[in-house]
């Protein structure tokens, strides 16, 4: 550990096929949880309690789909393909992202009787922000250069995000009795999957051997210490130990609520994706 | 303070022709100032039918949304449907000021709406069933808002006039944006061409409805009040007229048609003379009976009852709090 690893550039990257590999599927983590959680606060547009908050939401998502992008950027230049096709035309085992948050946003299409749950968006909106952003603080240590420089830059517009979800976290359980329940309840529903968050998948060894970011148990402490201060503080029971899916995300496995939104995300694009768009 | 006593010393009939002289002058009305009622209900009507229009026309881009072709497209689509969402937001705090003497709230608005007694814009009763129709309304629907808007930018009413000069800087990116999308696809495949010359045929009646029906010289006491009042300046055929003048030309040169095989430019009357949409079925589209009315009025509806308990949540955090 004496001698950490720096590698400054991409081309330094693709010499060391091993570390090019690890950094690869850490990236498509990083891109494909932003992407897709990004892509259902986006079907979330026009249906939000107020219209102040249409705009407030609108706009994180934004920001979220642009750290995608950014993440699907760097994997292009590795060489690992072109950013939209691997946004879009991957199939749904060659995503790792982890399952809380390809979960619908509530019963029905965005489009079509919408029954979404406003307390379940803020809860994994919360929470996966919270960790997104004991990942972003572990990257700024990075051995991969460009990596720890896009990470300082996400971490300034993801600061806001977070004071946008305190603020309704704090609000919703200090309100009515109904809203309390509601929120309770999308805590336990977030519950059953916020623990695959930290993980990193099948190539975790070399991801933390080659200095990339810290090791899965230190970022789920880290992470776990910052969500109970914060529920404390909302005056929030702790759910206690966060519990993992049934579907390993990290390893490419997927409910069929990922399939249908790559479906939907990429229903334009794959009529030629060869033209122009 | 001298002058509002003098002021509330006024006849009202006095008091509305200081008003009118005030217009006369050019001077901007701002919301605390005198106004006769009928001023008032007029703005009321403009702007919260604008404003609802805003947020009703986010709907059919935002069947585009999560669908938009690459990254960069993701991007700005939402970006647009967000700013569109701002400017309703804008404009419904301009209709609370206005409306806050009659006792009247945002949710009497969306009351309205629901009720369908709050028309909003015959475009955005249209169906939207491509990725071209996306572009389409950013270029044409946008740019025909961008041409009614500029009109209103000198309004009498000072705090419409500052959220038109704002809305309007950002609408001419949204038609850019537009124009992109519609540039795109006009020099790709056959497909794509397909595609968008059947969106522009699509959408050629509702964007000739968009003005309102032309006047022939018989002007309606609404259009008369609200240009007395320099609410407005130009009839809803002039500004058809702008519309018809800038983008057919563009239309053309990119190769593609409109529905109307008559169409021609008068150069003696230095005007389009084109055939007349059917204003009958005008009058029902806006009435709520267009062929997505329903359904996104019913969007609308649903999201809005199912997210009542968040705002009675808020509503007694803030009573908690003070």
């Amino acid at each position: 550990m004496g001698d950490r690893l720096h590698v400054e550039t991409v081309e330094a990257a693709k010499q060391n096929p091993s570390f090019a590999k690890a950094l690869t599927d850490l990236l498509f983590q990083l891109a494909d949880d932003d992407f897709i959680l990004a892509y259902r606060g986006s079907e979330w547009l026009g249906l939000a309690p107020h219209i102040e908050e249409d705009v407030a939401f609108s706009s994180m998502s934004q920001d979220m789909m642009g750290h995608a992008v950014m993440f699907y950027e760097m994997l292009e230049q590795l060489g690992v393909g072109k950013a939209d096709d691997l946004a879009q035309l991957r199939e749904a085992k060659a995503f790792s992202n982890a399952i809380l948050v390809e979960r619908k946003n509530g019963d029905g299409e965005y489009n079509d009787h919408p029954h979404y749950d406003w307390a379940y968006a803020i809860v994994r909106s919360y929470v996966y922000g919270l960790y997104k952003q004991v990942r972003l603080e572990a990257l700024t240590q990075s051995s991969y250069a460009p990596l720890a420089l896009v990470s300082r830059k996400m971490m300034t517009e993801h600061r806001y995000h977070l004071m946008h979800w305190q603020v309704w976290l704090k609000q919703l359980a200090n309100s009515t009795a109904d809203a309390r329940q509601r929120l309770e309840a999308a805590i336990a529903k977030v519950w059953e999957d916020a623990g695959e968050l930290p993980h990193l998948g099948p190539n975790q060894g070399d991801i933390v051997q080659f200095g990339l970011i810290a090791e899965e148990e230190q970022l789920k402490q880290k992470w776990l210490a910052l969500t109970k201060d914060i529920f404390d503080k909302a005056g929030l029971d702790w759910p206690g130990e966060p519990g993992v899916p049934q579907e390993r995300g990290r390893y490419g496995e997927h409910t069929a609520d990922l399939v249908q939104a790559l479906a939907t995300l990429s229903e334009v694009y794959r009529i030629d994706p060869a033209a122009g768009w | 303070m001298q002058m509002r006593l003098e002021h509330a010393d006024l006849t009202e009939n006095e008091k509305l022709e200081a008003f009118l002289a005030r217009i006369d002058r050019g001077e901007k009305i701002e919301a605390d100032d005198w106004m006769p009622d009928d001023y008032r209900n007029q703005l009321i009507k403009l702007i919260s039918m604008h404003g609802i229009s805003e947020i009703m026309g986010a709907l059919p881009e935002k069947e585009w949304v999560p669908k938009a072709p690459t990254l960069r497209r993701k991007l700005a689509i939402m970006a647009k449907v967000q700013d569109e969402m701002g400017h309703g937001q804008l404009l419904l705090r301009v209709a609370e000021d206005l409306l806050e003497p009659l006792g009247k709230t945002r949710e009497d608005i969306m009351n309205d709406l629901f009720a369908k007694r709050l028309k909003f814009h015959n475009v955005f009763h249209m169906e939207a069933p491509t990725w071209a129709d996306a572009g389409v309304i950013g270029w044409l629907v946008d740019g025909a808002a961008i041409i009614t808007q500029s009109m209103s930018l000198d309004t009498s009413y000072a705090p419409y006039a500052r959220a038109l000069h704002r809305i309007c800087a950002e609408e001419k990116f949204h038609a850019q944006h537009g124009e992109s999308i519609v540039l795109e696809l006009a020099e790709g495949t056959d497909e794509q061409r397909q595609m968008l010359q059947d969106a522009i045929h699509r959408w050629w009646p509702a964007l000739l409805m968009f003005f309102g029906p032309p006047e022939n010289g018989n002007i309606t006491s609404n259009q008369e009040a609200n240009m007395r009042y320099k609410i407005r300046t130009q009839t809803n055929e002039e500004l058809r007229q702008v519309f018809l003048k800038k983008y057919l030309p563009r239309i053309f040169h990119l190769g593609f048609t409109v529905p109307d095989d008559t169409i021609y430019f008068d150069e003696a009357e230095d005007k389009w003379v084109y055939q007349q949409p059917d204003w009958e079925e005008f009058k029902q589209i806006v009435k709520g009976n267009g062929p997505r009315s329903a359904h996104r009025l019913n969007l609308r509806v649903m999201s809005y009852e199912e997210t009542k308990w968040v705002r009675d949540a808020i509503m007694s955090y803030g009573r908690q709090v003070g």
